[in-house]
């Protein structure tokens, strides 16, 4: 139970810094900020490089590796059409 | 590496996620903040890659060559008209990613020991399988409402909420037979395929222009999905990440609602944009009767000539048209003239937060003449010409003047209030909301009709001769 509450305090925690952090976005940069947190939820890559990886069974590995696509275009996909995106957005030169 | 250094570096990833979201805060420090989130996954994905656990790589290298590939060339490619669509199958990704791996973990502690399950990773497991389910189902339909595969219009039919109900109920019972018997690992497959069917259920009957809604509420779902997920795995970055995203997600949704003067519970259940609406023939031809002034653009150009503060209002019509590049020539056109020229942008223009944006930066408008609602509703009165282009609802005075509206109460752009309007659109067909806008009827309106593109282009050559 000790662990759970210390995982439920940083969960809460992190999404009030969530909302501090994006109300502050203004809305001219909402798309890549859609774009950039996708790039961010791909984080269950971790997770899916450990189940990929283990070689527990046969359907832990497939489902892994499957996991591995899917959150590395997730990665790849939405830092560059971000970085792509925020490039564009420049001052009267 | 030890297991305390792993931890010690995911929380330096997740501080650099953090910093990478406040840079957004403004479009100078945007890049490098993006770069910095960017590099802060490259940090949690090295260190999870040099994890002793890890026996094999072959699979783990294809799924990243394969994924980054994929990812790779689809984010250089693809338009920016068709972000919506990338980012709707982005969120489907990443629930459809968190669901594989709760899943997987799932499997395997039940293969090791069900008994040992904690109440925790069962939760967990099944809140992930459900969220991350209606995720990536919804996301696809959500992408093919706007890739014009699935009809965009709000498709419902008798009984639709009692069918969601009853599937969100059956979920919940399979999750929490799958909590309470953790050995039958079925239970979490039938409960995705549940949770399945209710995201296809959900987003089917909304229409095509609240998908900044549907778009946003799925991006604050693919953030839940992935910080359940880090419940799963008492990993802590993902419950970060998630959280930060989730929050996203939801604070955009808000932004979207309220910009619409709707509830979320309106967007999601009420079915506005079916059939029903966009027939209200009788009343429209009253009030446009005899009041439309049709307009050229030799005629546009002669009255933009005496102008000095001009401002465009964009919306979904631009972006269908590819009309930013022609739009930025007639701005920089008028620029060169002395004119004073500003962007003014509704929340809900186009088909997703911020996409009005993300066009004009593209054709080089900068920044600083972009302007947000509040802002440009400041500076109508002392605009000689107003441009509206491709918007409809957003300039309805309806909404600001009417009691009993489907716009009723909505923040609109003030563009009546301007010396001249000038609307460049196609006919005088309804917007989304299905009812006719007697913005077109006023005494200070222009109506062109032409397709967008073709009418700035019109337009630019036309100011050019004078």
């Amino acid at each position: 139970m000790g662990e759970t509450i210390a995982i439920l305090t940083i969960f809460v925690l992190a999404v009030f810094v969530g909302f501090e952090v994006i109300t502050k976005v203004p809305p001219i940069l909402h798309t890549p900020l859609m774009s950039g947190s996708n790039a961010i939820s791909g984080i269950t890559i971790i997770g899916a490089i450990l189940s990929a990886g283990t070689q527990y069974s046969t359907l832990t590995t497939v489902l892994g590796t499957a996991a591995v696509v899917f959150a590395t275009i997730n990665v790849v996909g939405g830092y560059l059409v971000t970085n792509r995106m925020l490039d564009m957005f420049k001052r009267k030169e | 590496m030890s297991p305390d250094l792993v931890r010690f570096a995911y929380l330096v990833a997740a501080s650099l996620f953090v910093f990478g979201l406040k840079g957004l805060s403004h479009p100078r420090t945007a890049v490098r903040g993006n770069r910095l989130s960017a590099l802060g996954m490259f940090i949690a994905i090295v260190v999870t890659l040099i994890d002793q656990q890890i026996v094999r790589f072959e699979f783990i290298v294809a799924g990243i060559v394969l994924g980054g590939a994929i990812g790779a060339i689809w984010a250089l490619k693809v338009p920016m008209t068709a972000m919506p669509q990338f980012v709707g199958l982005c969120n489907g990704f990443g629930g459809g990613a968190s669901v594989l791996v709760a899943g997987a973990a799932y499997v395997e502690a039940a293969l090791r020991s069900a008994d040992t399950i904690s109440m925790q990773f069962g939760i967990a497991t099944m809140a992930s399988g459900l969220i991350g389910g209606v995720t990536f189902w919804g996301s696809l339909i959500a992408f093919g409402k706007l890739q014009g595969i699935v009809s965009e219009k709000a498709v419902r039919f008798t009984g639709d909420h009692v069918l969601k109900g009853l599937f969100l109920l059956a979920g919940l019972a399979a999750g929490v037979l799958g909590i309470l018997q953790p050995e039958n690992t079925q239970y979490f497959w039938i409960m995705v395929g549940i949770a399945s069917v209710l995201g296809i259920l959900l987003v089917v009957p909304i229409g095509g222009a609240d998908m900044p809604v549907v778009i946003a509420l799925l991006n604050s779902y693919s953030g839940m999905a992935a910080a359940a997920t880090g419940f799963v795995l008492s990993n802590n970055v993902l419950i970060i990440s998630g959280s930060l995203v989730g929050a996203s997600g939801f604070i955009l949704t808000s932004i979207m609602c309220k910009a619409m003067n709707r509830s979320l519970a309106n967007v999601m259940f009420a079915g506005v944009g079916g059939d029903s609406g966009g027939d209200d023939g009788g009343p429209a031809d009253d009030l446009y009767e005899g009041k439309v002034k049709s307009t050229t653009a030799e005629e546009v150009a002669m009255v933009l000539d005496s102008a000095r503060r001009v401002v465009f209002v964009p919306g979904y019509g631009m972006a269908v048209a590819q009309a930013q590049h022609a739009v930025r020539d007639l701005a920089n056109q008028l620029e060169a003239e002395g004119v004073e020229v500003e962007f003014a942008i509704h929340p809900v223009a186009g088909r997703m937060p911020g996409h009005m944006n993300v066009l004009l930066a593209e054709a080089d408008v900068p920044y600083d003449r972009l302007k947000e609602m509040d802002e440009a509703n400041t500076g109508f009165e002392q605009t000689d010409v107003t441009i509206v282009i491709g918007a409809n609802d957003v300039v309805n005075p309806l909404a600001r003047d009417a009691a009993d509206t489907p716009l009723t109460g909505m923040p609109i752009l003030n563009v009546d209030k301007s010396r001249t309007v000038v609307v460049i659109k196609r006919s005088l067909s309804p917007g989304f909301a299905g009812i006719p806008n007697p913005l077109f009827a006023a005494d200070n309106c222009l109506l062109l009709f032409a397709d967008g593109k073709e009418a700035v282009q019109q337009l630019t050559a036309a100011v050019n001769e004078i």
